[in-house]
């Protein structure tokens, strides 16, 4: 990577070192630098400030699920962060479920099938749901989805109820885990098809016309000469996707109606997740609270940078492969 | 070439008849077929819907495109074969998903348009909520854009010049280890959950200046923490873009790379590198999870001041009034979603244009 690097660009003449070369040379490294200060000092101020109060907390903080920590200064704080790490995982995952076949479908649209002058406007209209905020997706799914959504739930309810996710009975304000997942799944498409379409795209022309030649139709050509060249692309821009998902505060903080609960009904309220569960209860956060927070959130950052690295990883092998 | 494709019907004689049998043209469905069936069965569902009297519009698209998915794969296995069917089969599947992810698009759109433009008027954009009881009919939104306009400006103060050094240290000076690392640390940064980079900065608050100590500077410091890594990732790419050549025709007439840098490499990149950072502007524009944190969620009143009281911005204002819960507060929360949605489409907007028609012209 290095050497490439170096050969494409050029050194500047060798000789006497000029005084703008040298300030402007290391205010750059400094910037290079201080990224990586930032990233450290994120790490570093999360764990010293968290200290307090898991060092007062009575309870284990890994393995209980109640929250009790705005104690007064004689009290002792008992939180925990398992129901709130299951809910995380649980509306990352249903998020990932959703979005991950109807990203892929797009990406081989975008890729494949709609027609070469439209497709880098498509790819940049499904680029426009990354651009709305998550708060207005938020006010969407609490003021007009979760109605629209009853029914349906009442629907998969009556039919379906016989599996534990869907069993009823359903929530009638529609502030669900499934609510939240669908708003996420929607939040995260972009990506997963971003960066799906780019790997779509660099299957080497020769494997797709040899299985076209062949006689295959576009689907054979697809799952033949597409899908396995393209697959880690796709589980690397999945990844990328859970990792915006774990980490998505407002629209679940907004829709979902909260419980401290360990519950796989899809369909009834209850659950939370880590970032939600900071946004709202940081306001009202007193004694030991802010802390425990921010104990919450380190668990949290763990989480999301395990994912998107294991994700980057991925998904610079298959660049390797590629080139 | 020739040979190969000679060689089925000359090795084998007794296939010609079969052959010319499944001719390329024979046993395929003409080419209006789709779109005429795709017309046909929405008409079909839509009467029987009426009939029923119970249409509405997801039953109506959901009723046609399970429909013609079923009759379309029927059709071409009777007429065509089996290959073909399942090849129509996805095709039908792909241009679903398109569709089913225009649904949600055009239905935030939609929604946030119509509920919010009975209360944006020129009185919302002007007047603040400083003596404004929740309940009230009145009040705006002035206040939360004079906070967006100065955490985000404050931020960009901060972003960008970090990070389009950073972007210049990978491009031009960056070897060996410091380069890897930065270049993935970077990326890792990109991932950071926006409520933790709040929380962090609750926590250099907490550690500097003692505990609820909310203002906008803090907010801005939060948002940059957001902004860099994207910043860096943009410019990157466009510095990347700059033709080798250009540095080494300012090389050869004895210009001092710095010189190079500031005065060839980035005037050719600049449109790229503004797009890019209106894009990471209209990205950090829209965030409220670190401002609830550290620009407090309960300012009312207009306040300029990044370093001294509470600050409120759009999206926390949105946020806020839908934890309050009344009709009025809905109203205020869709009208400054609106509000919002048009500045972040204003910003993509001007970022195209300038991509477009600020390009550099490299004489090709």
């Amino acid at each position: 990577m290095t050497t490439t690097d170096s050969s494409t660009t050029p050194r500047a003449p060798k000789g006497k070192r000029r005084i703008g070369d040298v300030v402007f040379g290391n205010t750059a490294r400094g910037s290079g630098i201080l990224i990586l200060a930032i990233l450290a000092g994120v790490a570093a101020f999360l764990i010293i400030q968290s200290f307090d109060a898991l060092s007062a907390n009575t309870a284990n903080f890994l393995t209980t699920t109640e929250w009790d920590a705005n104690t007064d200064a004689d009290e002792e704080p008992a939180f925990g962060v398992a129901a709130l790490a299951f809910g995380t995982v649980l509306a990352a995952a249903l998020a990932l479920v959703i979005a991950t076949p109807i990203a892929v479908g797009i990406a081989l649209f975008i890729a494949y099938y709609a027609p070469r002058r439209l497709a880098s406007l498509l790819g940049y209209i499904v680029d426009l749901l990354a651009a709305i905020p998550s708060v207005v997706y938020g006010l969407w799914g609490i003021g007009y989805l979760v109605q629209e959504l009853t029914p349906f739930y009442q629907w998969l309810s009556d039919y379906l109820g016989w599996i534990p996710l869907f069993a009823g009975p359903i929530s009638t304000t529609g502030r669900t885990m499934m609510s939240a997942g669908i708003v996420l799944a929607v939040m995260i498409l972009p990506i997963i098809t971003a960066i799906s379409r780019d790997v779509f795209l660099q299957v080497p022309r020769g494997h797709r016309e040899a299985a076209l030649a062949l006689g295959a139709t576009r689907w054979e050509m697809i799952r033949m000469a597409v899908l396995p060249f393209g697959r880690p692309g796709v589980i690397g821009g999945a990844m990328l996707g859970l990792g915006r998902a774990l980490g998505e505060t407002m629209a679940v903080a907004m829709i979902l109606s909260p419980a401290l609960i360990i519950s796989p009904h899809l369909l009834q309220s209850g659950n939370q997740t880590i970032a939600a569960h900071i946004a709202l209860q940081y306001p009202e956060a007193t004694g030991h609270g802010v802390s425990a927070l921010i104990a919450a959130g380190l668990v949290l950052f763990a989480i999301t940078l395990v994912v998107n690295m294991a994700a980057r990883y991925v998904v610079a092998r298959r660049k390797e492969f590629s080139e | 070439m020739t040979t190969t494709t000679n060689k089925p019907s000359t090795g084998a004689p007794g296939d010609g008849p079969d052959i010319a049998d499944r001719s390329l043209l024979t046993g395929s469905l003409p080419r209006y077929f789709a779109p005429a069936l795709l017309a046909g069965v929405a008409a079909v569902v839509a009467g029987l819907l009426f009939v029923s009297g119970s249409f509405g519009l997801p039953l109506f698209a959901i009723g046609t495109v399970v429909a013609y998915t079923v009759l379309i794969t029927l059709a071409s296995a009777r007429v065509e074969n089996g290959r073909k069917a399942k090849d129509r089969l996805v095709t039908t599947v792909v241009y679903t998903c398109f569709g089913l992810a225009m649904v949600p698009l055009l239905s935030l759109l939609w929604t946030v348009l119509s509920m919010g433009i009975e209360r944006l008027d020129g009185y919302f954009l002007s007047v603040s909520m400083s003596g404004v009881t929740p309940t009230m009919d009145a009040g705006g939104v002035y206040h939360a854009i004079v906070g967006t306009i100065a955490i985000t400006l404050f931020a960009s103060l901060i972003s960008i010049p970090i990070g389009l050094m950073t972007a210049i240290y990978l491009v031009e000076y960056g070897r060996g280890r410091l380069k890897k690392a930065i270049t993935f640390f970077v990326d890792v940064m990109t991932g950071i959950p926006s409520i933790v980079a709040g929380l962090f900065v609750v926590a250099l608050w907490m550690m500097f200046f003692g505990p609820g100590n909310t203002n906008g500077a803090a907010g801005a410091v939060a948002l940059s923490v957001l902004m860099i890594p994207v910043v860096v990732r943009s410019s990157e790419e466009m510095l990347q873009l700059v033709p080798t050549q250009l540095r080494e025709a300012s090389y050869a007439l004895g210009v001092p790379k710095w010189l190079t840098i500031v005065k060839v490499v980035l005037p050719t990149a600049i449109a790229g590198i503004t797009t890019g950072i209106m894009l990471a502007i209209a990205r950090v524009i829209g965030e409220t999870a670190p401002l609830v944190l550290t620009a407090g969620s309960s300012a009312v009143a207009i306040n300029w001041d990044l370093f001294n009281g509470q600050m409120m911005s759009l999206p926390v204002f949105i946020y806020s009034q839908v934890r309050m819960g009344d009709a009025i507060n809905y109203e205020r929360a869709w009208a400054a979603a609106l509000t919002l949605i048009l500045i972040v489409m204003l910003l993509f907007f001007v970022a195209r244009l300038v991509s477009r028609f600020f390009a550099p012209k490299l004489g090709r």
